[in-house]
């Protein structure tokens, strides 16, 4: 059996087993009512949850992504409500922004052989920073779009409501999915997280794909942003504080090997979701607190570093050298 | 002839950063450079700056090891809202301070050493190994705190974080004690030597005898007290404990401020001074935005400038463009050994 | 794409080996320097269509340079290169590769984490609107390897195939992507015997079909059984081409470690036995796949010389002693007493030293300063808590720098600065400086200029005055016969012969080492 295989099968295992326990103890978290959520709530991180599995499987890490939605929901709010711009083309200003900022990292990353995450690190300071400039207080956006997106929703059997905004999220799953393993790029992404020396040797475009790697990233959590001021209806430079590392952690629980160069798009779909179920099951529980939930995540990352370690390095003789990560 | 090493050491362009950020706020600030005499105690904006770079100069001086290992710690901010919140929970239920105090200590240590245990006998890169702590330790300070900010009033407890001793506040008398004190620890035992030598080269280290497991568990153990230290003076400062919000970045100030120090991320050597240096600058920035009349956030924008200037500066491409087109400076012979 | 049928009858590659007098890949007169190092120097180097040609020496005679020069990853800084006739300058390895010059490496340069298939053909896929068409990736992939005689799933990631295996599909991806010429560089070094006779039908194949094939390898008998003719360098000079049905192993091995048997009969003494006590033994030491057990006792003011080709087993066997490699089986004594010697840390303890072969990888710490490189080990052997006092340092780092004549413009200075031979006796200090009771130097003089070298024959010779127990291990003979009172022969990775007195001659050595690579069955 395919090695990568075995980390996405225990997270899929752990989340059915707790799905059941969950509903065992509380019959109605089996609804779609709840699914639904477990989806509208989570669409914004599982959309960076997507770019940040192609940045962890190229080998990198991405710590600016939370501040980049925090900055295009700011941005958004204040195209909308000061500048007084059509939302849609206030969207489209935000992604341009975000993807030249994430091509920008990139290339600093690659160019200046810097490790990632400092880099990405001072495009977190930047990105809230520059959030903060343009409006240190929350923006509420009031625009016609916006009420008539937050109305529209499928029903679906059973009561459940799949809004816009979920829909959104499993179509960049779906997105994210082809672009990995139907692509010639996705495949490039594989390779740089392999082993950067050998994929070079066998000619794949480094440079090109590190930059758009980082583009990609930073333009989903631009979409992130988006989905984040529809779900909230505001702009705000501290919202999504954090959300790099929820965003790691839904990835690495769904079995994406942080050093890189094995994983699937579909697992981080899985680690979301079973944060979701983490978060959700804490809501119908009303004793335990929030807090909880970032220590089971932690533990739960804890162990899929662990299993990680068990499963990739008893079996591969050759260790990678140092890499920057 | 042969400068002093301490005009040498404050000849380096740190010292002369620190000076020109300095010199910025007095010009913004005319008052900046006043110090006065008050109730027993130093004032002033310049003792500001000390007071409030204190915790990112104290995890620094934890973090300056770590990174000298070609590790580093992203738990730090985490592991100050844990201890914050022990000490704090310890002292409002009815424990005395002296007691609380050390297992709050501990619990640094306890951390510090989980973070070294990964790395050394999991063989966890550092980035990753520490990343656990950063995510669930937050959750771990609430969950002490029960999800509330918890306050006291315990003497002992808020005189670290706002007392005086000799005139100096309390913060910046740990810090320096604990930097001198660091400093010793290194540089009159083996240990700074043996650090340098597994950060420089780890195979290598290994052929000349170095035991390099025991070395990384005290280095994370020393940056996870560090950070306890940092995080009990962050409570006494507040009275209270905020598990959300105590520490929230500040491993990211304290790697800067080493990188800043002139340490380098790459591993090898290190200076403990030179990285309370670092803090000091990012401190004094810090203090300019807010005097200037900027948004506190503003200072985020300045930070990453610093960040991106210092990359371009260290890297490679700079060392070619410079060798290419600065090459009278260098001799005829370094020329020709490139 | 080429179709798989026409891959092995392609067309004239009968015609190609009858005239192939005209070679498919030339190297002309070609020079390398390093700072002052001379790599290379005008090294002439050919490979015809349809031979294997097998390129052999020692660590350091220049052949890994070579082979980087004719594969782009270098430029020459004289001569030059010519494919098919016409001149041409390659300015990096995928620009060779697209020219028509493959090269397959010992760590197989793919990616273990993807399939076999995407391995074959990644950036080249076949693609429909921009989504790469798998189906048709897995069925030529499929068809290629069963043309390469292997039937294996080819969706599964190479990293769960063995070496051999992934040796294979780079060879495969080599010929499709390039076609002319495949360098294979020591690629059967960590293969059994089973998956080697299946290379070599591999490499046979290819060669009827007229590639030219560069071989490198450190195994003789595998030379004789692939290859049609060799290039032997050392010390970055061409020592010469010739067809391998004229030669036997031992005149190989005497043309690499360059020897002749005039200069066999040195005028070098004849080294005398040990007097003194035995101080380490060695009983049935050994680690699987390693190096076989071998028992070695070293006497008190005794220099053993350990001979023997690269890969032999003689690293293995120093790294074992030292506990670098944790051996499986046997004992050491040391000064009469048992001891168990698991990390390096325990062997310095026991008052072992080791200069390693590598010396930038395992020796030495370049940003540190000569003072500190010399008082190292020293200090991990004191303890973290009783650190030299500076002036300590600097007494020490002065004493054995003085007595090994160490040239830095400072003691202050990063190590790193200075010159190989410099950078060698610093690590010597560094373990003179612990006074050790025995000494392992691995390949002391590799990489050193010429004059230095006689400068660390006579310390070796010194410090075996003073009482040391040394190993040295070395592929320079002269050097070996000038201070070993016994020789021990590595080959396969077991020890096989150990030299007396009047035995201790180049001549003896050479053949110890080629003995049966050169017995007329391992001759095709």
């Amino acid at each position: 059996m395919n090695r990568a295989l075995r980390p996405l099968l225990a997270t899929t295992a752990i989340f059915l087993l707790a799905y059941i326990a969950a509903v065992l103890q509380y019959p109605s978290m089996l609804s779609t009512r709840v699914l639904g959520n477990f989806l509208t709530d989570n669409a914004f991180l599982g959309i960076a949850a997507v770019g940040m599995t192609f940045v962890i499987l190229s080998g990198g890490i991405d710590l600016s992504v939370g501040a980049v939605i925090g900055f295009s929901t700011v941005l958004i709010a204040t195209l909308i409500m000061w500048a007084g711009l059509h939302p849609l083309l206030a969207f489209a200003i935000t992604l341009v922004i975000s993807a030249a900022f994430g091509a920008v990292m990139g290339a600093a990353i690659h160019y200046l052989k810097v490790p990632s995450f400092i880099v990405t690190l001072a495009g977190m300071f930047l990105a809230r920073g520059g959030a903060s400039v343009l409006s240190p207080d929350s923006i509420g956006i009031k625009h016609d779009l916006y009420t008539n997106i937050s109305r529209s929703y499928i029903l679906l059997p059973g009561g459940g409501r799949l809004t816009v905004i979920a829909m959104i999220m499993l179509a960049v799953f779906v997105l994210g999915i082809i672009l990995a393993h139907r692509t010639r790029f996705g495949s490039y992404v594989y390779a740089l997280g392999g082993n950067e020396t050998s994929a070079a040797l066998m000619g794949v475009p480094v440079a090109r794909t590190t930059i758009l790697v980082y583009t990609l990233s930073s333009t989903l959590a631009g979409i992130a942003g988006i989905v984040f001021s529809l779900y909230t209806s505001a702009g705000y430079s501290l919202s999504a504080l954090g959300v790099e590392l929820d965003a790691i952690a839904a990835v690495v629980i769904g079995g994406t090997l942080l050093t890189g160069g094995y994983g699937f798009v579909a697992g981080t779909f899985i680690g979301v979701m079973l944060q979701g179920l983490v978060q959700t099951y804490i809501v119908f529980d009303g004793t335990l607190s929030s807090w909880w939930t970032k220590i089971v995540i932690g533990g739960l990352l804890f162990l899929f570093i662990l299993l990680q370690r068990l499963v990739f390095s008893a079996s591969s003789p050759r260790k990678k050298a140092f890499r920057k990560s | 002839m042969k400068r002093h090493p301490l005009t040498a050491a404050l000849l380096r362009p740190q010292f002369a950063a620190l000076a020109a950020v300095l010199f910025i706020n007095w010009l913004l600030f005319p008052g900046f450079f006043t110090i006065t005499w008050q109730d027993g105690r130093l004032f002033g904006s310049l003792i500001d700056v000390l007071n409030r770079g204190a915790p990112v100069a104290i995890l620094a001086i934890g973090v300056t090891a770590v990174i000298a290992t070609k590790g580093v710690d992203l738990s730090v901010g985490a592991v100050m809202a844990i201890s914050g919140a022990v000490a704090a929970v310890m002292v409002s239920s009815g424990t005395p301070a002296t007691i609380a105090i050390p297992v709050a200590l501990l619990a640094g240590l306890v951390c510090g050493f989980w973070n070294g245990v990964l790395v050394t006998y999991l063989d966890i890169q550092p980035i990753i190994a520490t990343l656990v702590l950063m995510v669930a330790g937050r959750g771990l300070a609430q969950l002490i705190t029960e999800g509330s900010i918890v306050t006291f009033s315990d003497p002992l407890l808020s005189f670290i974080g706002t007392g005086a001793f000799l005139g100096l506040p309390m913060p910046v008398v740990i810090a320096l004690v604990l930097m001198v004190g660091a400093t010793l620890a290194v540089r009159r035992t083996a240990l700074g030597l043996l650090i340098e030598a597994v950060g420089v080269n780890r195979s290598a280290a290994r052929f000349a005898g170095i035991s390099s497991r025991l070395l990384l568990l005290l280095v994370y153990s020393f940056a996870g007290v560090c950070a306890a230290i940092a995080g009990l003076i962050v409570a006494g400062d507040i009275r209270g404990a905020d598990a959300n919000n105590a520490g929230l970045w500040l491993e990211l100030d304290a790697i800067l401020a080493v990188v800043l120090g002139g340490t380098s991320l790459l591993g090898g050597r290190f200076s403990i001074p030179m990285s309370v240096v670092g803090a000091l600058i990012i401190q004094a920035m810090n203090t300019g935005i807010l005097i200037s009349g900027f948004s506190p956030q503003f200072n985020l924008v300045v930070k990453s400038g610093v960040i991106i200037l210092i990359l371009v500066l260290q890297s490679p491409m700079a060392a070619q463009w410079m060798g290419r087109h600065l090459s009278f400076l260098t001799s005829p012979r370094n020329r020709s050994a490139k | 794409m080429q179709s798989k049928a026409e891959l092995w009858q392609a067309g004239n590659g009968g015609q190609d080996m009858a005239d192939g007098e005209t070679p498919v890949l030339e190297a002309r007169g070609i020079t390398k320097i390093f700072g002052q190092h001379r790599a290379l120097d005008g090294v002439d180097f050919a490979v015809r269509p349809g031979e294997v040609h097998a390129l052999l020496g020692e660590n350091g005679a220049g052949k890994s340079t070579l082979i980087k020069i004719l594969t782009g990853a270098y430029q020459p800084d004289g001569g030059e290169i010519v494919l098919e006739g016409a001149p041409i300058r390659f300015t990096d390895p995928l620009n060779a590769q697209g020219a028509g010059i493959g090269t397959v490496y010992q760590e197989v340069n793919l990616l273990p984490n993807r399939s076999v298939a995407e391995n074959l053909f990644l950036g080249r896929q076949p693609t429909r609107f921009g989504l790469v068409q798998r189906k048709a990736i897995v069925t030529e992939a499929t068809a290629l390897m069963a043309a390469y005689g292997l039937d294996i799933d080819v969706r599964a990631e190479l990293g769960s195939f063995s070496v051999a295996v992934q040796q294979i599909v780079a060879i495969a991806r080599a010929v499709e992507l390039s076609g002319k010429v495949l360098v294979l560089d020591e690629p059967t070094a960590s293969l059994d015997r089973n998956e080697v006779e299946k290379l070599f039908e591999v490499v046979a194949k290819l060669k009827a079909r007229g590639l030219g094939i560069i071989f490198i390898t450190h195994f003789l008998d595998q030379v004789f059984a692939l290859a049609d003719r060799v290039t032997i360098l050392r010390n970055g000079q061409l020592i010469g081409t010739r067809d391998l049905r004229e030669l036997t192993a031992t005149e190989v091995v005497r043309m690499m470690l360059g020897k002749d048997l005039a200069y066999g009969h040195s005028t070098l003494p004849v080294a005398e036995a040990a007097k003194g006590p035995v101080k380490v033994t060695f009983t049935g030491l050994g680690r699987a796949g390693r190096v076989a057990p071998f028992t070695l006792s070293l006497h008190e003011g005794e220099v053993v010389g350990v001979a023997g080709l690269l890969g032999s087993g003689r690293t293995e066997m120093a790294r074992l002693m030292f506990g670098v490699d944790t051996a499986d089986e046997g004992e050491i004594m040391v000064s009469g007493k048992p001891l168990k010697i698991r990390n390096p840390a325990q062997a310095v303890m026991a008052g072992f030293g080791f200069c390693p072969e590598d010396r930038k990888l395992d020796g030495i710490f370049g940003e540190l300063s000569v003072r500190e490189n010399i008082i190292i080990a020293l200090q991990a052997k004191l303890g973290w808590f009783r650190a030299l006092h500076r002036d300590e340092q600097d007494e020490i780092a002065g004493r054995y720098a003085d007595d090994l004549d160490i040239r830095a413009a400072s003691h202050d200075m990063p190590v790193k600065l200075l010159s190989g031979g410099n950078q060698q006796k610093v690590i010597l200090a560094r373990w003179l400086a612990n006074d050790p009771t025995f000494l392992i130097l691995d390949e002391p003089t590799r990489g050193i200029d010429v004059g230095a070298h006689a400068e660390i024959v006579r310390t070796i010779n010194r410090l075996r005055e003073e009482g040391l127990a040394l190993l040295v291990i070395s592929s320079e003979l002269d050097e070996v016969v000038a201070y070993s009172n016994r020789v021990v022969v590595m080959r396969d990775r077991q020890m096989v012969a150990e030299l007396h007195g009047a035995d201790i001659t180049p001549a003896v050595i050479v053949a110890a080492i080629a003995d049966n690579t050169g017995s007329a069955e391992a001759r095709i």
